[in-house]
């Protein structure tokens, strides 16, 4: 290792400034990153590790402010850095790889001129030459055709692709310092992986080092030579991956550890009461070679369409969670709004406790929703902002006419009880609540007509891991008391493990794959879910942080 | 695709331009009295106009008939491009119309380029700049100058550059000099518009992602501001553009009055006074048509700035599961 670190920062602390006081973000925080070296670093939201990651390149939000500490790049000061010289070492010295690549690139320009920009705006090559440069850059961060892919624009790509023309940029001019923030969170896992891996193999060609923020503890294992764990503006351990990660010393550390899905060994679900012949012969949800096609837009050819759903079978029973997994764009979303009768089917057929709804009307649609609820992905956007935490939790009720105005808030009480909140948040709204609390007010609302099944659409995955933990712990126990069936739909079969029944594959429309949760994790017999599993993270380190 | 597109719009543009029409029709019927009376009215000799005659005049232009007749009458000969003859003067109304057009057209089409160039210029310089005092003075300005009336602007302008500096003359329709003071007169309130809007649009690209990836490759702020963000905050201020052009026409009424210019607006005003049905029925069509072509271009221009966006007819596309 090279005695003069490539990053150095020493006790940095950035604040925010906000209406009433001002927010520390980042508090002393020290951190090195030496040449060639790959550096993690995790922590929940609000940590400070994006923020801490952004300082080194000095691109915070209008109202963050360093308040102290130092940051040296290769012998450069970079915290009190004019513009100019900041624009010099930016794209080209430290190439960053943004988080979400569905909006971190232009829409209305090329990738290629995109990824050329770089190369211009460092005066590295001509105009003429940087087109071809962007092109071999591009085929280097492994776009498929590449010549082809540089004359499209950003959302004739898929999110993976996008990912891969964003650390295109990043590596263009050859820099020496790579920022990736949490360059694959919004990814599916398989594309995850590839993306890493080529990461990887472009950083050991290249000699540069890697500076990885990532909320993701087994994504750190599995890449980093080093770990730093962040918590509440606060680096509270550091150290080589191996030996934090097999003898953690911090408290949070553990515990992190401990809630990470996909190190976990999988907790034993109940078996079902299966020797009821009646309950089997009679599944709550029974759906048939359930179609759905979308229209595409003209084209010369004629109408066309596509099928999201493409002949779907499966059933659920009471009390049971069935877990329909599959990544971005294979149908399984459309498949669960189907089921709610949110979407029509364009064939197939659905029973509901043995009543067909394939085609149901406006009031048998509505007596459904009594009994099948839903739980969306983003507990940030599904709740009504100007409700109250009871009136979203009495909704349900009140346009069924259930009960009055005082049983219905004594049943708000009870239903906040049994998702863990105190019934002091009856009268919050949203905006005052954590990503967590939210999911368990969204998870209340759901209950609230005592419901046969519950559809939870990603209910987890804009959660951070702890708080992931505990909501799935909740649904388990929830299904313990009320004998309500979910059907659980992840991308994440890590999650999946936690509390599923059966599981289901998805794949282009189509179940590829049907078994209980055992049979899939520990005998899959379809190519792509061995695929998906060998494409969890930490799985090495999963091994043997449990033997 | 793109000729069926542009049909589409054509037939909806003939829809426009009948719904124009009627509505401005039954409106001036609704008004108390009709042509020949205001014409009678405004006869310099006050001797009184013998009634036979005026019926007789009714009865030549058809106001005797009933006002639905009338209508379909008058519908009728406009389909051949017949907009009939001034009661005023007895010219035809299309003659009069092509004749004010050109210069009601130059004088828009000037404050509208005007507005354009300083609107879009105080929004860049507003969004650009990093005091906050600057930003704000800046961005205060678009609302007084679509609070403050056009003529008031008008009547300040000429007192000042006309009367006071005699740098530009106060009426007529004498050449470029004379084209500047109602051309800038239309073009604040206009202008004022387009720098609101481009102002908001901008500050809210300016906080994409994509802004801080653009940064992040070593861009300065003024590369970000012109190669990144204007592009993508035009489009809310090129529709707003576009509906404004209604606005210029209507205001060029006003203007082309406080300026003495010829021109439609002289026209107009001068038709609504007497109630020449056929002509206002013909400035009515015209500016119409005017507003429905600057419209169906604004909309041929999107693509061009966005290629996320598709002229041809679209139903939703496939949902992301």
């Amino acid at each position: 290792m090279v005695s003069e670190p490539l990053l150095q920062i020493s006790d940095l602390a950035v604040s925010y400034r906000t209406r009433s006081a001002p927010v520390v973000a980042v508090d002393g925080v020290d951190l090195v990153v030496h040449s060639g070296e790959t550096v993690a670093l995790v922590g929940e939201s609000g940590s400070g590790k994006s923020t801490t990651a952004h300082a080194v390149v000095r691109l915070l939000a209008g109202n963050a402010q360093i308040e102290r500490g130092t940051i040296r790049f290769a012998s450069q000061a970079l915290e009190g850095a004019s513009e100019r010289e900041l624009r010099n070492v930016r794209g080209a010295q430290i190439g960053l790889v943004p988080q979400d690549p569905a909006v971190s690139l232009n829409p209305v320009k090329r990738v290629g001129e995109q990824v050329a920009e770089v190369l211009r705006l460092h005066s590295l090559s001509t105009r003429k030459q940087a087109a071809l440069r962007a092109v071999e850059v591009l085929d280097r961060a492994g776009l498929p055709d590449a010549a082809t892919r540089a004359r499209q624009y950003p959302h004739e790509l898929s999110g993976g692709m996008r990912q891969r023309v964003l650390i295109a940029m990043a590596i263009a001019a050859d820099p020496k310092l790579i920022i990736a923030d949490e360059p694959t969170s919004a990814l599916d896992v398989t594309v995850q992986k590839v993306i890493l891996d080529h990461l990887q193999h472009l950083v050991a060609e290249s000699g540069a080092a890697v500076l990885l923020v990532t909320h993701d503890l087994a994504v750190a294992a599995d890449r980093a030579d080093r770990i730093v764990v962040m918590s509440e503006g606060k680096v509270v351990e550091t150290g080589p991956t191996a030996a934090l990660m097999s003898d953690p010393q911090h408290e949070y550390t553990r515990r992190l550890l401990a809630s990470a899905p996909s190190l976990q060994s999988p907790r034993p679900v109940r078996t079902l009461p299966r020797e009821d012949s009646a309950a089997v012969e009679h599944p709550l949800l029974d759906v048939q070679d359930l179609v759905k096609e979308f229209p595409l837009p003209r084209t010369a050819a004629g109408p066309s369409s596509v099928r999201a759903v493409d002949g779907v079978n499966f059933v659920i029973h009471r009390a049971e969670t069935l877990a329909l997994v599959g990544e971005s764009g294979s149908g399984k979303s459309t498949t669960g709004r189907l089921v709610l009768r949110l979407a029509d089917p364009t064939a197939g057929r659905i029973q509901f406790d043995g009543t067909d709804i394939t085609r149901s009307g406006h009031a048998a649609t509505r007596q459904l929703r009594r009994r099948a609820q839903l739980i969306y992905q983003n507990p940030y956007a599904s709740l009504d902002p100007r409700f109250t935490v009871a009136e979203t939790i009495e909704e349900p009720l009140r346009v069924f006419r259930i009960g009055d105005k005082a049983s219905r808030r004594t049943n708000a009480r009870e239903l906040l009880d049994k998702v863990a909140l105190p019934s002091a948040m009856l009268e919050r709204r949203p905006a005052e609540l954590s990503g967590g609390q939210r999911q368990r007010v969204a998870i209340a609302r759901a209950l609230a007509l005592s419901p046969d099944l519950v559809v939870c659409d990603e209910p987890v995955s804009a959660l951070d891991v702890s708080v992931q933990a505990q909501v799935l712990d909740l649904l388990v126990q929830l299904q313990a008391d009320t004998g309500v069936a979910y059907l659980f739909i992840s991308h994440d079969l890590a999650v999946v493990r936690q509390l599923a029944h059966r599981v289901a594959v998805m794949r282009n429309g189509r179940i590829v794959e049907t078994g209980t949760t055992e049979q899939i994790f520990n005998e899959p017999q379809h190519e792509y879910t061995r695929e998906l599993l060998a494409a969890i993270p930490g799985q090495a380190v999963a091994e043997g942080v449990q033997s | 695709m793109m000729r069926r597109y542009i049909a589409k719009r054509i037939a909806q543009a003939v829809g426009v331009l009948w719904a124009a029409y009627t509505l401005s029709f039954f409106i001036l019927v609704l008004l108390p009295g009709d042509p020949v009376t205001a014409m009678a009215g405004q006869g310099m000799d006050s001797a009184p106009v013998d009634p036979a005659r005026l019926e007789a005049l009714r009865a030549e232009y058809g106001f005797d008939q009933p006002a639905p007749l009338q209508y379909l009458e008058y519908l009728g000969r406009a389909l051949t491009g017949d907009l009939g003859d001034s009661v005023a003067t007895g010219r035809p109304v299309t003659q009069l119309i092509t004749e004010a057009l050109p210069q009601t057209l130059l004088l828009t089409a000037s404050a509208l380029t005007l507005a354009l160039l300083f609107g879009g210029a105080l929004a860049m310089a507003a969004t650009y700049s990093e005091r906050r005092w600057v930003r704000q003075f800046l961005l205060s300005l678009p609302p007084l100058g679509v609070s403050v009336p056009t003529f008031w602007i008008g009547l300040m302008l000429v007192q000042f550059f006309s009367f006071r500096n005699a740098w530009f003359p106060a009426f007529g329709n004498d050449g470029v000099k004379g084209l500047v003071l109602p051309a800038v007169t239309l073009a604040v309130p206009t202008g004022a518009q387009i720098a609101l809007v481009l102002a908001k649009s901008l500050s809210t690209t300016l906080d994409e992602p994509y802004i801080a990836t653009a940064k992040a490759k070593g861009a300065g702020r003024v590369h970000v501001h012109l190669r990144h963000a204007l592009r993508n905050a035009a489009l809310p201020a090129l529709t707003v553009a576009g509906l404004l052009v209604g606005a210029l026409m209507a205001n060029a009424v006003v203007i082309e009055t406080v300026f003495s210019r010829n021109g439609l607006g002289r026209v107009t005003q001068a038709a609504v006074a007497a109630q020449d049905i056929p002509v206002v029925q013909g400035v009515v069509v015209y500016g119409a048509l005017v507003f429905v072509v600057v419209n169906l271009l604004v909309d041929l221009v999107y693509p061009l700035l966005d290629p996320r966006i598709v002229l041809a007819p679209t139903r939703p596309q496939a949902v992301a599961a």
